[in-house]
């Protein structure tokens, strides 16, 4: 046997418990994100070292208030606890919040019942005199037969004792507390214990009623528990049965153990809560505070991003111009640098959305912004819980749509999944920027309203108007099965704790560069390789352009090779083969391969642009805006890009579903093809009907 | 008897009872169970949700939940402290 063990951790608790504040005082930076198998929430692991020997895994699993799932997050709470097969966990830490003791109690009595290692954690013990809190902690400890450790995550006091008490779970007493079941059906449960004689009679009860969240059983169990065929009125009414006399068993141990002054307690909390849930001042605070989020994603962003755009072209152009050259340098310089370089740009904007964001969580801010957004996004087919996507939207769909997860209608999550993308994301930026720059003059009204600015607003506005129409739409048509209940715990305000913030800013960047950009990296290359291959005509290009272009200088030659060489690729060929397509909304096949191109993500129409009108890759904006404003349509010798055609491409960015890893992740967040397609379709005829219209209209 | 939904802000009840077979199990184990001191704390602009103080937690719900959950208003609150 190895001189080292690893205790496997459980870490559970119910939302705004501070829970993540104990996981990482507990495992510092050692700790990591990944996936469950089959399903995408994230499984939050680190690791913790408890004395020289020992060492622990402490999983942190999803918030949830009780070990009956109600949402997909919630589910695998059921399915860590639950497994019969293996030992998974050696223990179960259960942290809870001493203001709200009785609901957290609650989960804990549950899980305690599992007949599994199971200890208690009372977390914000430092804020117990303020809140005016007395507990009887080693009667607590009696009653519920179990150790108990006050502590504070955010004081770092307690954590010591959390370890020792994880160092000491082969002692912890494995018992049941609630004994309820007789009191729910006696004859029921006497059958239960008969069938299940090797598993703990509370498991065993889960196993009944929960099943069905539960995938991989074997055969023999099921067996068993189909043997207990109930109506499922009756297991309801059984579930309420045992919710009320559980309650009524914490209460019975509060009462001897727990008081509470309410005078002290609800002070501050109320007078927040008239202002931040005022009927006037509570808009007017969260437009604020959007505005301030739009501010910070797009103005504070822009030396960075501007930095980063810089560095990147200047180290493909050191590449090129450096290493050897041939394909592998190529495909390095032109497709893997500018590939990254996608990626890496958009990281100063999300990290700053997620910093706000999770301000916003951490503080207990955003419960008041889904009770004031409720009933009005209800209007269009969403949930107040939808505006946290919305507007995440405007950075990335892609981490938007993850944040849906917690809706906890179905219904309400995919109309709410399929509208996100409408939302402006910053990866439209770059391409609304220089359409703009090109066909809209830059004048100012008033001195301060720039005409150009605001056409950036409006098409904000026109994307925002879109995702709720469509919501509403939906809401109208779509025949999805499933309540949309709602129900949302208003968590005290309390200022958020600076290592959390980090932790999820680090964590959510993370998730993106490996997730997204992984996509992004890979359809670059793809590209890459697609124009910078071709059939035969591609090959002879330097012979054919020569050939009729004699009188030409070096530099305008290798432009115009340039220029035939992707015409003639295959990614040429595709957009010229699209051509007839778009040609009714004022678009030839250069444009048309810049939307293939784009489909990979948005901002690589710029890019596309920039290769296909043979501007030398150092990116200078201003040059490859010349260059678009200089091209002329050949049908009719006017500019290429002139008003009309300026407008139609806007609005089709506005509109269409350019992006390949937003369908991605919406396929796994619905676990289905369908609604991707019909996203994807959708958006895009919408798209190209929108265009068309305000093409012929401009005309 | 009435229903949380009837409640003014800053009106305290007993909860009496729930429509089981119509709440999500969800609501109860959140402390919405029969018995218990329920108090509106505030309705949201549009009337609808509603902010309510139950059995020490602070919830938001639907207005067409607080129709299922039946309760007695407390007159005042001597009344609530004596039961």
């Amino acid at each position: 046997m190895r001189s080292t063990k690893v205790i496997k951790v459980a870490l559970v608790g119910n939302p705004n418990t501070g829970k993540s504040s104990i996981f990482n005082q507990l495992t510092g930076l050692n700790q990591k994100v990944s996936n469950y198998p089959g399903v995408t929430v994230e499984k939050k692991s680190g690791f913790a070292k408890l004395s020289d020997e020992v060492s622990a895994t402490i999983e942190d699993l999803p918030g949830t208030y009780s070990i009956n799932p109600s949402s997909l997050d919630e589910n695998i709470v059921l399915q860590a606890l639950l497994n019969p097969a293996n030992q998974y966990p050696d223990i179960v830490v259960v942290v809870a919040d001493v203001e709200n003791l009785k609901r957290n109690l609650f989960l804990f009595s549950q899980i305690k019942d599992l007949q599994i290692p199971t200890i208690l954690v009372i977390n914000m013990a430092d804020q117990m005199k303020r809140k005016g809190i007395s507990l009887d902690i080693e009667l607590l400890k009696r009653e519920l037969d179990s150790e108990v450790i006050l502590a504070s995550a955010r004081k770092n006091i307690g954590i010591e004792n959390i370890k020792k008490a994880i160092l000491n779970y082969k002692n912890v007493k494995i018992s049941t507390i609630a004994n309820i079941a007789d009191r729910i059906d006696a004859d029921f449960f006497k059958k239960v214990k008969e069938t299940f004689k090797d598993i703990s009679l509370y498991k065993s009860w889960l196993l009944i009623t929960q099943h069905h969240n539960y995938p991989t059983l074997d055969k023999e169990l099921l067996k068993r528990i189909k043997t207990f065929r109930v109506d499922d009125n009756k297991l309801k009414k059984m579930q309420n049965r045992e919710t009320i006399l559980r309650y009524q068993y914490i209460n019975n141990i509060l009462k001897k153990t727990y008081k509470v002054d309410t005078d002290q307690a609800t002070g501050l909390r109320f007078k927040l809560d008239k202002i931040l849930t005022h009927r006037i001042f509570g808009y007017v605070i969260f437009a604020g505070i959007l505005l301030l989020i739009f501010q910070s994603i797009f103005d504070w962003t822009s030396v960075p991003m501007d930095y980063i755009d810089t560095a990147f072209s200047k180290l493909s152009e050191y590449v090129k111009n450096n290493f050897q050259e041939g394909v592998f340098t190529n495909l390095v310089a032109e497709g893997i640098i500018p590939g990254i370089g996608g990626i890496v740009i958009f990281i100063p904007q999300i990290a700053i959305l997620f910093l706000l964001i999770s301000i916003l969580e951490e503080t207990g801010y955003m419960s008041r912004v889904v009770f004031l957004m409720d009933k009005i996004m209800r209007r269009f087919g969403m949930s107040g819980k939808s505006v946290i996507p919305l507007i995440s939207g405007t950075a990335c769909a892609i981490p938007a749509i993850m944040a849906a997860r917690n809706i906890s209608g179905w219904k309400e999550r995919l109309i709410t999944i399929l509208v996100t993308p409408f939302t402006t994301c910053s990866a439209r930026l770059p391409v609304y920027a220089i359409i703009i720059a090109l066909v809209i003059p830059n004048k100012r009204y008033f001195g301060i309203f720039s005409l150009q600015g605001l056409t950036l607003m409006i098409l904000y506005l026109v994307g925002f108007t879109a995702a709720l129409s469509s919501g509403y739409l939906l809401h109208k048509t779509l025949k999805v099965k499933g309540n949309n209940f709602f129900v949302m715990e208003m968590p005290n305000y309390k200022l958020p704790s600076i290592k959390n913030v980090l932790f999820t800013v680090l964590e959510k960047t993370k998730a993106f560069i490996y997730g997204a950009g992984r996509i992004i990296l890979a359809l670059s290359i793809i590209l890459w390789f697609l124009a910078s291959n071709g059939p035969t005509s591609f090959k002879n290009a330097s012979e054919v352009v020569r050939g009729e272009n004699s009188e030409l200088t070096e530099v305008e030659l290798n432009q115009k090779i340039a220029s035939y060489k992707l015409e003639h690729s295959y990614i040429g060929i595709a957009g010229k083969t699209i051509e007839p397509a778009i040609k009714p909304l004022g678009y030839d096949w250069k444009i048309g391969i810049a939307l293939i191109s784009s489909f990979a993500a948005r901002e690589v129409f710029v890019g596309t642009l920039a290769t296909i009108y043979s501007v030398e890759s150092d990116d200078d904006t201003a040059t490859i805006k010349e260059r678009m404003a200089a091209e002329i349509n050949q049908d009719t010798g006017e500019k290429r890009f002139n008003f009309p055609v300026g407008m139609s491409l806007l609005v089709f960015y506005v509109f269409a579903m350019q992006c390949m890893s937003t369908l991605a992740i919406v396929k796994r967040e619905t676990n289905s093809w369908k609604w991707p397609i019909l996203q994807l379709f959708g958006m895009t005829t919408l798209a190209y009907l929108a265009s068309l219209l305000t093409f012929v209209l401009l005309k | 008897m009435t229903t949380i939904a009837n409640l003014s802000v800053g009106e305290r009840g007993i909860i009496q009872d729930v429509s089981f077979d119509k709440v999500p199990l969800k609501l109860l184990e959140m402390g919405c169970i029969p018995g218990k001191e329920v108090e509106l704390i505030q309705v949201a602009p549009l009337k609808d949700p509603l902010y309510i103080r139950v059995n020490g937690s602070h919830l938001a719900i639907r207005k067409e939940t607080a129709e299922l959950i039946q309760i007695t208003k407390s007159e005042n609150l001597c009344e609530v402290l004596k039961s």
